[in-house]
C-alpha cells in the first residue's frame, strides 16, 4: 500500500522533538504506529511531517516515584511494561492490561502514550488510567504542565495535548492499602477488540472508602460510573451490594450502534461488566487488607 | 534529522549481514523487505496490521512489518523468514517441525507464524498450550485450523528440551 509522500523526522530528545514539532501544525507524532500507520493508509490523516519519538530514551521505560507511585514514559510499549517487575508490584493492573492488548506483535510496537493519545473508545489505556487515577506530563516549550487522566481525555483522536505539545510521562498512583483493581471487556474475540469494558479501582477498610469506575466504548471518552461510586460507598461491596448499586446504570449511558452490537446491548452488557468488575475488585481488596 | 519527500538513507543488519539502502519516508517496511531486499517470503496479507502473514524480528521483537515504515528501521537488526534456515541451507528446528507435522495447507501465513514461533521459543523454551495459544494470536491461519501448527510448535519446543 503506497502512503501520501510525508516528511519523516527522528527525534533524540524531548528538546528535539518540541523543535520538530515547533510551527507545523500539521506534524504528527509517531510512536509504536500501531494505530497511526493504519491511519495514514487510510488517508483518514495526512500529516505533512511525522516525528518520531521511538528513540528517545527519556520517553522510554518506567521509574518509581519519591511517593511510591509509579512514572512510565510515554513510549514505553505495551511489552516493556507488561515485563517490568515495578509495575506488577505497584499497580499491576496497569501490567495485566498491558499483557492482553492486541497481539505479541501490537505489543512489542504500540505504546501507552500512544494509546491514550489516539483515546480510541475501544483502547483499553483511557479507562484504565481513568480509573487508578493517573496523572498525564505534557510537555511543551513552555515547560510541563501534569492533567488530570479524567480531564485528559475529550474525544476520539482529541486530549488535553495541544499542537506543538507532547505527552512525555504519566504518573499512576501505587495501589493503596485496601485497594483492589479489575479492568474486565466484553470483547469481539479473545483479547480482541473490546464491545464495552470498565476499570474499577476501589479502596476498601471496614468498608468501601473509595471507588472510581470507568466505562470504554460507551462514549467519546471514558465514562464514569458516578451514581454507582456513590451507591458503593459504605457498603461491603457484597454481591446484593453490589446488584443494587448498578441498577439504572444502562439506562444513564448513551453509547452509539456499531458493527459489534447496538447501543441496547452496551449499555446491557455495561450494567453487568461493572457488576463483574466491582466484584473482582473488591476481591481482590481482601488480600490487600491485613 | 529531518528529511523531505526524497529518499532517506538507511543502515541495517539483514539476517546478520549489513545493508545500507535509501528508502522513502512513506515506504512501508513490509515492501522494503519484498520488493528492495527481494527477500519476498515475509508476505503482505491484510495491509492494516492484524493477519501477522508479515511478521519479522527486529531488534529481538517480533513486529508486524506493514505497520512500520521504512525509516524507522535505521540502525536495527532485521531477522526475516529467511534468517531461519541455516547457512548449509538446511530448515531450522521449529521449520523442521511445521514440515513434519503437516502446519500449512496454503502456507500464505507460514513465514509469519515462523517468525512468531521464533520469537515465543528464543524466550520461552518450554510454552504450555496456552502460551503457544497466546503467542500465535496476532497470526491468522484460514485453512489449517491450527491444530497442526500447535503441534508442530510443541514439537520444536520439545526438541529444544531433549
Amino acid at each position: 500500500m503506497l502512503l501520501r509522500e510525508v516528511e519523516y523526522t527522528r527525534a533524540t530528545s524531548i528538546d528535539d522533538a518540541l523543535a520538530l514539532l515547533a510551527g507545523h501544525d500539521d506534524a504528527r507524532v509517531l510512536a509504536g504506529g500501531q494505530t497511526l500507520v493504519n491511519v495514514l493508509k487510510l488517508r483518514i490523516a495526512a500529516p505533512a511531517r511525522l516525528v518520531d519519538i521511538t528513540r528517545v530514551a527519556e520517553l522510554r521505560g518506567v521509574r518509581r516515584l519519591p511517593d511510591g507511585g509509579l512514572d512510565i514514559g510515554a513510549a514505553t510499549t505495551y511489552a516493556e511494561i507488561a515485563e517490568a517487575v515495578d509495575v506488577w508490584a505497584i499497580r499491576a493492573l496497569v501490567a495485566e492490561v498491558a499483557s492482553i492488548i492486541a497481539d505479541v506483535q501490537v505489543r512489542n510496537r504500540g505504546t501507552i502514550g500512544g494509546n491514550a493519545c489516539l483515546n480510541l473508545p475501544t483502547n483499553h489505556f483511557p479507562s484504565v488510567l481513568v480509573a487508578v487515577g493517573a496523572r498525564l506530563v505534557v510537555t511543551g516549550r513552555a515547560g510541563e504542565r501534569v492533567v488530570p487522566a479524567e480531564q485528559f481525555f475529550q474525544s476520539p483522536f482529541t486530549t488535553a495535548v495541544r499542537t506543538g505539545e507532547l505527552l512525555t510521562r504519566i504518573e499512576i498512583p501505587a495501589l493503596p492499602a485496601g485497594g483492589g483493581d479489575a479492568f474486565v471487556a466484553m470483547a469481539a474475540g479473545k483479547e480482541s477488540q473490546s464491545i464495552v469494558h470498565v476499570a474499577v479501582a476501589l479502596r476498601v477498610g471496614d468498608a468501601v472508602e473509595d471507588a472510581r469506575i470507568a466505562i470504554g466504548c460507551v462514549g467519546p471518552k471514558p465514562v464514569r460510573a458516578i451514581a454507582v461510586e456513590r451507591a458503593l460507598l459504605g457498603t461491603q461491596a457484597s454481591p446484593d451490594d453490589v446488584s443494587l448499586a448498578v441498577q439504572g446504570l444502562g439506562d444513564s449511558l448513551s453509547p452509539t450502534t456499531d458493527v459489534n452490537a447496538t447501543a441496547a446491548f452496551k449499555r446491557h452488557v455495561a450494567e453487568v461488566l461493572v457488576e463483574r468488575a466491582v466484584l473482582a475488585a473488591a476481591e481482590r481488596s481482601r488480600g490487600e487488607r491485613g | 534529522m529531518a528529511e523531505g519527500g526524497g529518499r532517506i538513507p538507511i543502515q541495517l543488519e539483514v539476517n546478520g549481514r549489513p545493508h545500507t539502502a535509501e528508502v522513502e519516508a512513506r515506504r512501508l517496511l513490509v515492501h522494503f523487505i519484498r520488493d528492495e531486499l527481494r527477500l519476498t517470503g515475509t508476505h503482505v496479507g491484510c495491509d492494516t496490521g492484524s493477519c501477522g502473514a508479515c511478521t519479522v524480528i527486529l531488534d529481538g521483537r517480533a513486529v508486524k512489518s506493514c505497520m512500520l515504515l521504512a525509516p524507522q528501521v535505521d540502525g536495527c537488526s532485521l531477522r526475516t523468514v529467511e534468517g531461519l534456515t541455516r547457512e548449509d541451507g538446511s530448515l531450522s528446528p521449529i521449520q523442521q517441525a511445521f514440515h513434519e507435522a503437516h502446519a500449512l495447507q496454503c502456507g500464505y501465513c507460514t513465514p509469519g507464524m515462523l517468525m512468531s514461533a521464533t520469537y515465543l521459543l528464543d524466550r520461552n523454551g518450554d510454552p504450555s498450550d496456552d502460551e503457544i495459544r497466546h503467542a500465535i494470536q496476532g497470526n491468522i491461519c484460514r485453512c489449517t485450523g491450527y491444530q497442526n501448527i500447535m503441534a508442530a510448535i510443541r514439537i520444536a519446543a520439545d526438541r529444544r528440551g531433549s
